[in-house]
């Protein structure tokens, strides 16, 4: 082998990476198809890539990934808590509606502490007392805020009084529910409640104008 | 790149590590081999392809995304595994006596690591002594020949990752093979 040109191992190495140009590789098989020496070396090449290739490959040993897990820094706390979001979005959604929705009513109860009430042209207001008169008919629901309502006449409905007081005259009657709020709790139970009957009207289809 | 890992390593920039879990998950095998390979034995391979899963998790923020990831994670593979290789070297003298130990020498720690029957990969001979030839090659021809051979990497992508240039990469190959070759020959 002593006598061959040094290039052809050279040309070999090269054909072997797939870098050899047509020309070269036509010099090349000429040479080694005149020389045994160059032709066992280039053969005994592919035999060790192929030898190298035939290795199996392997597989990672149990537990691996946890391994790694043990090893990394802390995870930030933000991280964790929008990965949850991301896979519990019906969650989400509700308890940011809850939130809003809490928010919104406790607020709107603190911030009215006006007095207020649903007007009927037969009732009278003496400062923030809210009179049925003796006689009276009042068809239909009465909602007081912030002050107080007596009843000498008849309610033809229910009587709300939120951060109040009712007074019933024994002549004086209600057809319907009286209930009185005065925590913000109970204005909260008020509210789900008024929104479930009117969710369930909806279902329903019965009509909840009146 | 797979859109899926391209989605998860998104997430990771975004410090997700229940979405690296599955990158690892997709990956180990292929890490852990080629470390296996580098190393020879399978407690440095656990080690360092642990190491280079956190690395990759630790630096994410300098990957590109319109790059190949696994030619990433090699990267970072292949050069812990050759800087491990480099500081082990001088420890490597078998008969020292291991320090805060009576008798103890390197023999008896290395015997520690050598691979219970059950735990031989290669079930041939044959395949013991190519493994055996792989290991035994300096690292600078183990690491070219086995992300050419075993990973697939193109000389380009390897010189990518070694930071080589490209002609030094083809001569790693060449001697690299030439040297398997004289230990292969006979067999």
């Amino acid at each position: 082998m002593n006598e061959c040109p040094k290039e052809i191992i050279d040309y070999i190495h090269d054909y072997l990476d797939g870098d050899l140009d047509a020309e070269k590789e036509t010099v090349l098989q000429e040479y080694l198809s005149s020389c045994a020496a160059c032709r066992a070396h280039f053969r005994e090449l592919e035999r060790t890539i192929s030898f190298i290739q035939s290795t199996p490959s392997v597989q990672a040993p149990e537990g691996f990934t946890a391994g790694v897990f043990a090893r990394l820094p802390k995870e930030k706390k933000t991280t964790r808590a929008r990965r949850w979001f991301r896979y519990h979005p019906m969650l989400t959604a509700a308890s940011v509606f809850l939130l809003l929705m809490v928010t919104s009513l406790v607020g709107s109860f603190g911030d009215t502490n006006e007095f207020s009430f649903t007007n009927y042209d037969n009732v009278i207001v003496e400062g923030n007392v809210v009179v049925v008169p003796e006689g009276e008919v009042v068809s239909g629901d009465i909602v007081v805020k912030n002050g107080e309502i007596r009843i000498e006449g008849q309610v033809d409905g229910d009587v709300t009084i939120i951060n109040g007081e009712r007074y019933l005259a024994s002549a004086g009657d209600v057809t319907g529910e009286i209930e009185e709020i005065d925590q913000v709790f109970s204005w909260l139970w008020y509210h789900i409640k008024k929104t479930a009957f009117n969710v369930s009207s909806f279902f329903t289809g019965e009509d909840t104008g009146t | 790149m797979d859109a899926f890992v391209k989605q998860r390593i998104k997430q990771v920039m975004k410090g997700d590590q229940d979405a690296f879990g599955e990158i690892v998950e997709l990956y180990k095998d292929s890490v852990y081999h080629l470390c296996f390979r580098m190393l020879g034995n399978r407690h440095e391979a656990e080690d360092l392809a642990q190491e280079a899963f956190v690395r990759a998790y630790v630096n994410i923020h300098t990957f590109h995304t319109n790059k190949k990831f696994s030619t990433w994670l090699y990267r970072i593979a292949t050069n812990l595994c050759i800087d491990w290789i480099r500081k082990r070297k001088p420890d490597a003298y078998l008969d020292a006596e291991v320090s805060g130990t009576e008798g103890l020498t390197m023999y008896s720690q290395v015997a520690a690591n050598v691979e219970k029957p059950e735990e031989v990969i290669e079930r041939s001979e044959m395949q013991q002594l190519i493994h055996k030839e792989i290991v035994n090659l300096p690292e600078k021809y183990r690491a070219v020949i086995i992300l050419k051979y075993l990973k697939e990497c193109s000389l380009q992508e390897i010189s990518e990752m070694l930071e080589l240039p490209l002609g030094t990469v083809k001569t790693r190959i060449h001697r690299g093979r030439e040297a398997l070759r004289k230990q292969l020959r006979t067999v």
